[in-house]
């Protein structure tokens, strides 16, 4: 646990001491407000963070990669990769370490967004349940994205490389909806199976929609169920194990 | 405390060093000499466990850079050829990570800390941002890295490369200094480098290696010819030129062309001369002795040590003749 904290420690103070993290929370906040506002300003409006969730789910296909891309593709641009492989380190704790740091970032980043809520309870009586669960569905999924992430960050020196393979996994595993709207039988359940959980229908104004029976559709509904748990879970250790393969691999070239 | 045994190390079907076998003893400075892509740095990429060897065995401090990695690593202090560091930290910032993740304890590294940077001589930086560092200090900063943890071993790839050279020679000057306490391995591909600052040579070529002893042995060993400086006032350079051939010693002779030398010849009126003999036979007496009964005026004779870099070519010349 000791190298996880202190790489973990050192990552968090380059994120507040470089301009990403502040132009990703700024822009999640934007983002994340302007769906806050479009879903609840309507005359017959629910008082739910319904909308805000399913903005901050789609757009952390893109700031999820953003976040992380910086974290393994430096440390090889600048050579200090073959310094921490060097050092009595091992490869899950450099990979753990980082994500942690990039995972501290995005909740301190969510924690900031949460005057929504407070905003609701002011002008509203809003539903505490579908909020709560809402808000865990928010962190496990992100959780997920960082993993992917930095995966895509592992891939290469070149964090624009990170980033866009990053999104691009995301957005892959985020279409798969259109795909499985489109067949049927066990490849359709399959798809569906591993779908993200946002989905292309947030622009649809009048519904804010995340995906339909994907894994966020009953965290937004206020129901917790074992088996989103257990996806967003699932996906973060296969991404993670798949960086320090990575890792180690870079090792035996 | 190194200890290499047939070790290779291939990159896909490209082999990179093949079967190397050495020692580096406690307390030794090894240079490790080679052109570039001959295998210096991945011969140290294996010591330093970052990649495992195709083939052989290599430990450090007895420890195993393959089974053992961990406890390999925490005995040695890396400085690879490019200077890994965080631009975006300051100096100490920079230098207490690295004693963090190699398991320092806090008390520790900052205790240690102030030792090290008066060591390197980077007192007047220790709060500056390691990116604003000049390339010579960014060096420092390296070399502190590689030191901060007491390492046994201490293994610098290239650590005079694209610096100025005043602080080149403050650099081997440190390193010198670092020696005295430490076992090292340097790797350079500037000969006069390794000869000033190492006990032992390695020469390395084509991933092989061609030498191993001490620098000044390494060239008494491979002179096959000794080379002679001579000075020569109130000559005519042909007479003594075939006068020069009659002996048996000599292997050849001719005028010195270097610019330098024919300035001056020609400023005080002498004419060089380089004489190649075969050594151990006295040559440079010989040599005298005709001068003087030719009446010619012997203004200078000097016996040439073969430089490095002429060991060095006539080695890896010899390897490829071999093949």
């Amino acid at each position: 646990m000791g190298f996880i904290t202190i790489i973990a420690g050192k990552e968090l103070r380059t994120y507040f001491a470089s301009p990403m993290a502040y132009v990703v929370s700024a822009a999640f906040l934007a983002i994340t407000g302007f769906f806050f506002v479009a879903s609840v300003s309507d005359a017959f409006a629910e008082a739910s963070i319904r909308g805000y969730l399913a903005g901050a789910v789609f757009f952390m296909i893109f700031m999820s990669p953003a976040l992380t891309m910086r974290l393994l593709a430096e440390e090889q641009k600048l050579g200090t990769l073959e310094l921490l492989l060097t050092s009595p380190l091992r490869e899950f704790e450099i990979v753990v370490g980082k994500f942690l740091a990039a995972y501290a970032m995005t909740l301190i980043m969510i924690v900031l967004s949460l005057y929504f809520v407070i905003v609701l309870f002011v002008y509203g009586d809003p539903d505490v349940g579908p909020l709560l669960s809402g808000l865990l569905g928010l962190a496990l999924y992100t959780m997920a994205t960082l993993a992917v992430g930095l995966f895509a960050s592992a891939l290469s020196s070149n964090q624009i490389v990170g980033l866009v393979v990053g999104s691009g996994i995301l957005t892959a595993l985020t279409i798969i909806d259109f795909v499985s709207d489109r067949v049927s039988g066990t490849a359709s359940e399959v798809l569906d199976a591993i779908q993200l959980g946002a989905s292309f229908s947030v622009f649809d104004l009048d519904s804010f929609g995340v995906a339909e029976g994907g894994h966020f559709a009953d965290f937004a509904r206020g129901i917790i169920s074992l088996t989103d748990v257990a996806y967003y879970f699932s996906i973060t250790a296969v991404f993670l194990l798949l960086t320090v393969l990575v890792l180690e691999a870079r090792r035996w070239r | 405390m190194i200890k290499i045994e047939h070790m290779s190390k291939s990159y896909g079907p490209y082999p990179a060093v093949i079967d190397v076998s050495f020692e580096v003893l406690k307390g030794e400075i090894v240079g490790f000499l080679g052109p570039n892509g001959a295998g210096k740095t991945t011969t140290m990429r294996v010591v330093t466990g970052f990649t495992p060897p195709t083939s052989g065995d290599v430990t450090v401090g007895g420890y195993n850079v393959v089974s053992h990695s961990l406890d390999a690593r925490r005995h040695i202090g890396y400085l690879p050829e490019t200077v890994p560091l965080y631009l975006d930290m300051t100096v100490s910032e920079y230098l207490t990570y690295m004693g963090s993740i190699r398991g320092m304890n806090k008390k520790w590294v900052k205790e240690r800390l102030p030792k090290v940077i008066d060591m390197v001589r980077l007192g007047d930086y220790r709060n500056t941002l390691v990116g604003r560092l000049s390339k010579g200090y960014r060096q420092r900063t390296g070399i502190a890295q590689a030191i901060l943890h007491a390492p046994d071993v201490l293994i610098m790839d290239e650590p005079t490369i694209g610096i100025d050279p005043i602080q080149v020679v403050e650099t081997r000057e440190l390193i010198s200094e670092l020696g005295q306490e430490h076992t090292m391995l340097l790797s350079s591909h500037i000969l006069p480098e390794v000869s000033a600052i190492c006990q032992r040579v390695l020469v390395i070529n084509d991933g092989r290696i061609v030498a191993d002893d001490k620098p000044d042995e390494l060239s008494t060993k491979l002179q096959h010819a000794e080379r002679i400086e001579v000075s020569v006032r109130e000559v005519d350079p042909s007479a003594f030129i075939s006068s020069m051939r009659d002996i048996p010693a000599v292997i050849d002779v001719r005028t010195d062309q270097r610019a330098a030398i024919q300035q001056r010849a020609a400023r005080e009126g002498f004419v060089p001369f380089i004489v190649d003999a075969r050594p151990d036979l006295e040559a440079a007496e010989t040599i005298a002795r005709t001068v003087v009964e030719n009446g010619w005026g012997l203004s200078n004779l000097t016996p040439l040590p073969m430089t490095l870099e002429e060991i060095f070519l006539e080695l890896t010349t010899e390897e490829d003749l071999g093949e």
